[in-house]
């Protein structure tokens, strides 16, 4: 296996063992790199000014948007519209297609496994609309069940909103069949591809989806930059999200018109740092191949279950079935808080989330307070995990005496 | 390694698993709850005044070590203490765990308490210390 810490200053000592990427992940000095170069050489305010230089700064924008669209497989760049990030991706769906499309007594549907961000926002619609906000929920294994999606998609239903990948579970939710039912039944689907776009390749005219959103930060890019993908004819559709500079076509004191879709939904001056190393990003997992990303965490995913499960006091939440799980990993030390443990691991270097990761109604579910997770990408090796399950034992050893 | 050894120490440990003040309390005059969103640690204080004197103490819910230490050990401190007097001892235990300047009499004043003057040496841990204090002293002002 090829070990690509050397790309990442961050990594490259072997001081770190870094298993948070579920969070964020550390980025490639080519990305770094193509940050700085583009305030060495291209720098100016994108679609503004008439000289060379902003003309360029446009062009290295654009380009971004093209580089992403290829790389989900979108028709056309126009379906691809920048945001700060996931988060802000999903307010924009909500607010401009939610609220204008959801009427009293309609439906929306989400999973149990939803983070925050794709659940929060569903419940705003649903109490602004008089709405009823519908859960699909999980068998003990952590997959939704075939049943909960036929019984719960149902006429009636005008939205679901589903993630791709469980950032606590790492369960890969069948997105082509959710699709083909929503679509039958007559809802769009809001696809949140936060943890799943950075791992594997996905295809949006094959699934179908009609939004997909996803961060930069989660996959090798810098923070600050995200993206929605909607299909052509939604975005033409759908209202702006935010008004201001560059999303308006001609403003009168009492009227607006507005630019078409993208620009339409990028008021004010882009992050054309984040866009560039968003390029630089897809630039660098390309080169690898998305297929071979997934074979490489598929690897570590698989010695890491292994290992952990030789620990009698640890529970693993989740599937065994790996070909239904991606690299996530939540788990707990029986009668150890999380907190503890991810503070332990702390003082040997190795970095896991502790909490409920931003998904409480899950943690509820499950009827659990908080888990630890171990979440990886390529720049993991399996000595990162020997080193986990070092500090794990470790844990377990300080707090023997007490438990 | 060391700051590690000097957090989790034989008085937070003892603490952090000790139930004597871990129960729902008879006849309370008073309680709060108090969360913490990014972790999940949540605890309920239930006070009996007698007066302006805290007669007993004592604490329900779950959190980390750290947090569950700092509540019993708050509790075993404040019991029997007047309003007035908690309040400064609430006061000291919040500046000693940000690094705000205390004097030395003030550190002995809080006891087992001092024990968790290192936590200050974890930022990403204060907030597992404060919360029992920071609830206690919303009960007291109330």
């Amino acid at each position: 296996m090829i070990n690509y810490k050397k790309d990442f200053p961050l990594l490259e000592s072997g001081e770190i063992a870094y298993l948070d990427s579920g969070a964020t992940t550390q980025k490639p000095k080519q990305v770094i790199e193509a940050i700085s170069n583009y305030y060495g050489n291209d720098n100016a305010n994108p679609h503004r000014g008439a000289y060379k230089l902003s003309i360029r700064a446009t062009e290295v924008y654009e380009n971004a948007r093209r580089k992403v669209a290829d790389f989900i497989n979108a028709k056309r760049p126009e379906e691809i519209v920048f945001t700060r990030n996931s988060s802000e991706s999903l307010n924009l769906i909500a607010y401009s297609y939610g609220l204008n499309n959801i009427s009293e007594n309609d439906k929306i549907v989400i999973s149990i496994m939803e983070h925050h961000s794709n659940l929060v926002p569903w419940q705003f619609v649903a109490k602004k609309r008089n709405a009823k906000l519908e859960y699909m929920y999980i068998n003990d294994e952590g997959i939704i069940p075939e049943e909960e999606i036929m019984s719960k998609i149902i006429p009636g239903v005008k939205i679901v909103a589903i993630t791709q990948v469980s950032n606590v579970l790492g369960t890969i939710n069948p997105i082509k069949e959710i699709v083909k039912r929503a679509h039958e039944v007559g809802a769009i689907v809001v696809v949140d591809g936060a943890q799943s776009v950075p791992h594997m390749k996905i295809d949006v005219q094959d699934l179908d989806v009609d939004f997909l959103v996803f961060s930069g930060h989660k996959m090798l890019a810098p923070l600050g930059i995200g993206v929605l993908f909607a299909k052509k004819e939604l975005l033409d559709k759908i209202p702006p999200f935010l008004f201001g500079g560059d999303m308006i076509e001609y403003v009168y004191e009492q009227e607006t018109t507005f630019a078409a879709a993208p620009a339409k939904f990028e008021a004010g001056t882009q992050n054309a740092e984040g866009a560039v190393g968003f390029e630089s990003a897809i630039d660098y997992l390309n080169n690898i191949g998305m297929d071979n990303v997934h074979k490489y965490e598929y690897k570590i995913l698989e010695y890491a279950m292994k290992e952990l499960s030789k620990l009698e006091f640890i529970t693993i939440y989740g599937t065994k079935d790996l070909e239904k799980r991606a690299g996530v990993i939540s788990f707990n030390l029986k009668g150890i808080h999380p907190h503890d443990v991810a503070s332990i691991l702390d003082s040997k270097n190795v970095c896991i989330r502790s909490g409920n990761h931003c998904a409480q109604p899950l943690h509820k579910y499950l009827n659990l307070e908080s888990t630890c997770r171990a979440s990886f990408y390529i720049y993991n090796t399996m000595d990162d995990v020997d080193r986990l399950i070092d500090g794990l034992k470790k844990t377990k050893e300080m707090f023997n005496k007490w438990i | 390694m060391d700051d590690l050894n000097s957090i989790y120490t034989d008085v937070i440990m003892e603490q952090s698993t000790a139930t004597y003040n871990k129960h729902k309390l008879d006849g309370a005059t008073n309680k709060e709850h108090g969360h913490n969103p990014s972790c999940g640690d949540d605890i309920t204080l239930e006070i009996i005044m007698d007066g302006d004197v805290i007669k007993n103490i004592a604490f329900t819910g779950h959190g980390c070590a750290i947090s569950q230490a700092s509540t019993s050990i708050m509790i075993d401190l404040l019991k029997g203490k007047t309003k007035e007097k908690a309040l400064r001892l609430i006061n000291i235990f919040l500046k000693m765990v940000k690094r705000q300047k205390i004097t030395d009499e003030e550190i002995e004043d809080l006891e087992e308490a001092n024990a968790l003057q290192n936590i200050s040496n974890m930022p990403a841990r204060v907030k597992c210390a404060e919360l029992a204090w920071y609830t206690m002293q919303r009960l007291l002002e109330k």
